[in-house]
């Protein structure tokens, strides 16, 4: 997907780079990336660095940088692709996977406008409409309430002392983290992933309720609401 | 930022943090924040009175002998500034990476995961 984009964006002179947020690092994201065959550089970030530093708290999560190494686009979802999940019609006897996908179906994703978005500001720069001033960016990043600090903080303790071979220990701070800022999903789902994958499966897309931490994806989209899991894109 | 005492050194701080201590303050892009004299300890910098100052968090985990540092809260929004912040992380071959490399080109980045 990201390589596709690269092929369109390359020849005007756009760099396509993608970091993996995966504490697991090259065992976690290898497979995926060696799958894709990218072409630009595709980036490990083991202790969700980028995330701190750029404002994400989700994926796909994006920002546009001018030649000048200027934000232009603070983070925001990034969509450039309609997922099939979407298309799929959810029946009665899909169980627990279409209660799933009936919340899935109500994020905000809107690909084409996402990706005409991106080539206007390819084609016209500063000029374009979707590029913001550097008081807008600062403006339109997210917010950084104290909580959402310590949340990051917390979250970086608990995937320091998981990778250290202290999972247990891990367990109470990346709590911490999930109930000072329930809103970012990088948070929860890195740390759900740890107790909710299959032994010998590479990860774990479900994330169903468990007794670690006493909640679901599912339970956790319904409760902050579906409609809030992306923004809208220019909002 | 994560350290094992509440003392580090100004180099590092700046790497993990962004922000560069220099005469006339805390420094990031075009912004400073005043600092104290006390910062200065034995050893390098008072790793409290930048929290303090910057708005940054500290957190400990006394069983492992950690001390982590959240990022600053001073203008209360995730990017202070929109210069973009240094990036430098291991590539999928596991060769080191700086985002600014790539500084005369338009960048898209992008976060994705495997979960």
């Amino acid at each position: 997907m990201w390589q596709a984009l690269r092929t369109e964006l390359a020849p005007p002179g756009v760099e396509v780079v993608t970091v993996a947020l995966d504490t697991g690092g090259i065992d976690a994201a290898g497979p995926f990336i060696a799958a894709a065959s990218p072409e630009h550089p595709s980036l490990i970030d083991e202790a969700h660095v980028s995330a701190e530093r750029f404002g994400f708290v989700n994926v796909p999560n994006a920002v546009w940088i001018d030649e000048a190494g200027m934000v232009v686009r603070p983070s925001h979802p990034a969509h450039v692709k309609v997922s099939n999940l979407r298309q799929i019609e959810v029946t009665p006897d899909m169980g627990y996977l279409g209660e799933m996908l009936t919340e899935l179906q109500k994020f905000n994703v809107d690909a084409a406008t996402y990706l005409e978005a991106m080539r206007d500001w390819v084609e016209h720069g500063a000029d374009s409409r979707w590029a913001l001033s550097p008081d807008q960016v600062v403006e339109a990043s997210r917010p950084r309430p104290r909580e959402h600090a310590e949340a990051a903080a917390a979250f970086e303790l608990g995937q320091h002392l998981h990778r250290a071979g202290h999972p247990d220990d891990a367990v109470a701070w990346f709590k911490r983290a999930h109930e000072l800022h329930p809103e970012n999903w990088t948070y929860k789902r890195q740390a759900w992933t740890f107790v909710t994958t299959p032994e010998g499966q590479p990860s774990d897309l479900i994330q169903a309720d468990n007794d670690v931490y006493g909640t679901s994806w599912l339970d956790e989209v319904r409760r902050l609401g579906p409609e809030t899991y992306y923004e809208p894109f220019g909002s | 930022m994560l350290l094992t005492s509440t003392t580090t050194d100004p180099a590092a701080f700046a790497a993990a943090t962004g922000w560069a201590v220099k005469p006339e303050g805390a420094c990031r892009a075009d912004m400073c924040v005043p600092l104290p004299d006390d910062v200065h300890v034995d050893g390098g910098l008072d790793v409290t009175v930048l929290a303090d100052r910057l708005g940054m968090p500290v957190l400990r985990d006394d069983d492992h002998g950690l001390v982590a540092l959240g990022p600053a809260t001073v203008v209360g929004r995730a990017l202070e500034t929109a210069e973009a912040p240094e990036l430098e992380l291991p590539d999928a071959d596991g060769n080191p990476f700086r985002l600014s490399s790539l500084h005369g080109k338009k960048v898209l980045l992008v976060a994705w995961a495997s979960w």
